[in-house]
């Protein structure tokens, strides 16, 4: 039961993308339409849960100063995986994805956890936090997705919403989407400071510091 | 005793304020609104009509949200929707004038903090909103006086897209197809006249950006009269490039900041894939404006450069 934290912060409340904001490329770039926006998620979140695993496994093996490099290695292992899976049974979804497929590799959500989280923590917590933080980053990419092709191409996952839809073409251009993902994060804020305000005001400390994972906890930013 | 207000210097009270300022700037538009309902027709009046109350429902709407107090009676929403309305197409459908007046108001001009803090000019920022997302309702021209001969509603070309035939008179005075207040040079020179008269606006801005506009065609090979007739350029030069909250403060700044948008312009026009620049052109400038405005920065009297270092 202790681990279920590790799973549940990625979803909301350490959001990489709406939260933590990183991973800001694919982001911008995958979520024209839904399908792609999940396609980019659930890739993300195979490798980001494999390369957890394995950082996790071998952490004690790798001298600290090639971490990571190592730690590459072991992504781009899986990514080349995953790209070579999605190029023979999913060929349209591979071809949307094009290049950002391959830039899963230095994304830099995945090797955050590796050097955050895999590499500090055993692998039942780290395979959790992998997964927590790739559904994350999917719901959010899934989220933008869905807002950019209703509004920018009156579909969703393909289907048209009705001919009384006109589309506003804004949405799919990259300042569209900016203004969704920039009003999205309004939102998740404002949804957050409504949960930290109902609780007894915390002081801000090297406890509830958002890099106490980076610094462990040695008070270095004072 | 409650009378009094306690401020911080300077204690100079002027008798200008933004609602004085504004209605300077709609009194300034009228010239304009009367030649595009003669030439596009009562619909143009509609449409100009939809754009301003949608503007100041949106701004109410939207401060009142934010819990902020209400500033639509210092009229620069009507302004914003006016301004919208006259780059916009006679034909446009009325939602997507809305539309517009809502990205205007609240995306461009609230979300960044109200009148005064909005990074840049929210009818140009509007105008190109629906120009990305409905271009072929943005692009839709019809000839001036379609409204006497319903039968035939012929749509035209933007001038800007071919010059042959069209006379330089008939770009003056806006005989031409085009967004509804953009076409008649002259009615919008008047207003110009007015606001420089009653001193809402520097001509620094208007005059350099249309003498670049008129040299740069002339060495490239284009007839800079139509040029400077055309397309937005009058409208844009005037009332919008000289946005206070957009446009650089000093007049070093005014005329970087003009030549920019000359250049801009002609680079669209000629070499680009629209056939007019101006719109995007302000917008780019407007964006650069924070850093004219630092690299001209007046020098405090008697200050004395640091060149050591440290």
């Amino acid at each position: 039961m202790k681990y279920m934290k590790e799973f549940t912060k990625g979803i909301l409340k350490e959001n990489p993308v709406l939260v933590m904001l990183l991973g800001t490329c694919p982001t911008l770039a995958t979520t024209t339409l839904l399908s792609s926006s999940l396609g980019m998620g659930l890739a993300t979140t195979f490798v980001l849960l494999c390369s957890n695993i394995v950082i996790s496994l071998i952490k004690n093996f790798i001298p600290k100063e090639v971490r990571l490099p190592s730690y590459i290695l072991v992504i781009a292992g899986f990514v080349t995986f995953v790209s070579f899976i999605l190029q023979s049974y999913l060929p349209s979804l591979y071809e949307s994805l094009g290049i950002f497929l391959s830039l899963i590799v230095v994304n830099c959500i995945i090797l955050g956890r590796a050097e955050m989280f895999a590499s500090k923590n055993n692998v039942i917590a780290s395979a959790l936090d992998g997964i927590g933080m790739g559904i994350g980053f999917t719901l959010a990419l899934g989220l933008i997705g869905s807002i950019r092709e209703i509004l920018g191409c009156g579909t969703i996952l393909g289907i048209s919403i009705g001919n009384w839809f006109e589309p506003i073409i804004f949405f799919i251009t990259p300042a569209g989407g900016f203004l969704v993902f920039g009003v999205l994060i309004a939102v998740v804020n404002t949804i957050l400071k409504a949960k930290t305000n109902k609780k007894p005001k915390e002081e801000f400390g090297c406890a509830n510091c958002p890099s106490k994972d980076v610094c462990a906890g040695k008070g270095e930013c004072k | 005793m409650s009378n009094f207000i306690v401020s911080p210097s300077p204690h100079i009270s002027s008798p200008i304020n933004t609602r004085k300022i504004m209605l300077d700037v709609l009194i300034a538009l009228v010239p304009a609104l009367i030649a595009s309902i003669i030439f596009f027709g009562v619909r143009a009046f509609i449409v100009t009509i939809v754009c301003a109350l949608s503007c100041v429902i949106f701004e109410y709407l939207a401060r009142r949200l934010m819990k902020r107090n209400n500033t639509i009676s210092d009229l620069s929403a009507v302004v914003t929707g006016v301004l919208l309305a006259f780059n916009l197409p006679v034909t446009i459908p009325l939602w997507i004038a809305v539309l517009g007046s809502f990205f205007a108001i609240v995306v461009v001009k609230q979300l960044f903090g109200g009148i005064g803090q909005n990074f840049a000019n929210p009818a140009i920022t509007g105008r190109i909103f629906l120009f990305v997302s409905f271009a072929v309702h943005m692009t839709t021209w019809v000839k001036p006086f379609y409204y006497t001969n319903k039968v035939d509603m012929v749509s035209s070309a933007t001038p800007l897209v071919n010059m042959d035939g069209v006379s330089t008179l008939d770009l003056f005075l806006g005989n031409v197809g085009g967004c509804l207040g953009e076409t008649s040079a002259l009615a919008l020179i008047i207003g110009g006249i007015y606001l420089v008269i009653k001193k809402v606006i520097s001509p620094i801005i208007p005059l350099t950006y249309i003498s670049t506009v008129f040299i740069l065609t002339l060495v490239l090979g284009e007839n800079p009269l139509n040029q400077i007739f055309a397309g937005g350029l009058m409208l844009g030069a005037i009332f919008m490039a000289t946005d206070y909250s957009t446009s650089p403060s000093t007049n070093k700044g005014k005329f970087i900041f003009a030549i920019g948008c000359g250049l801009i312009t002609v680079a669209i026009r000629l070499f680009g894939n629209y056939p007019e620049g101006v719109s995007f052109a302000i917008l780019f400038m407007n964006v650069v404006c924070p850093l004219i405005d630092r690299a001209t920065a007046t020098k405090p009297f008697g200050l004395v450069k640091n060149k050591g270092g440290k």
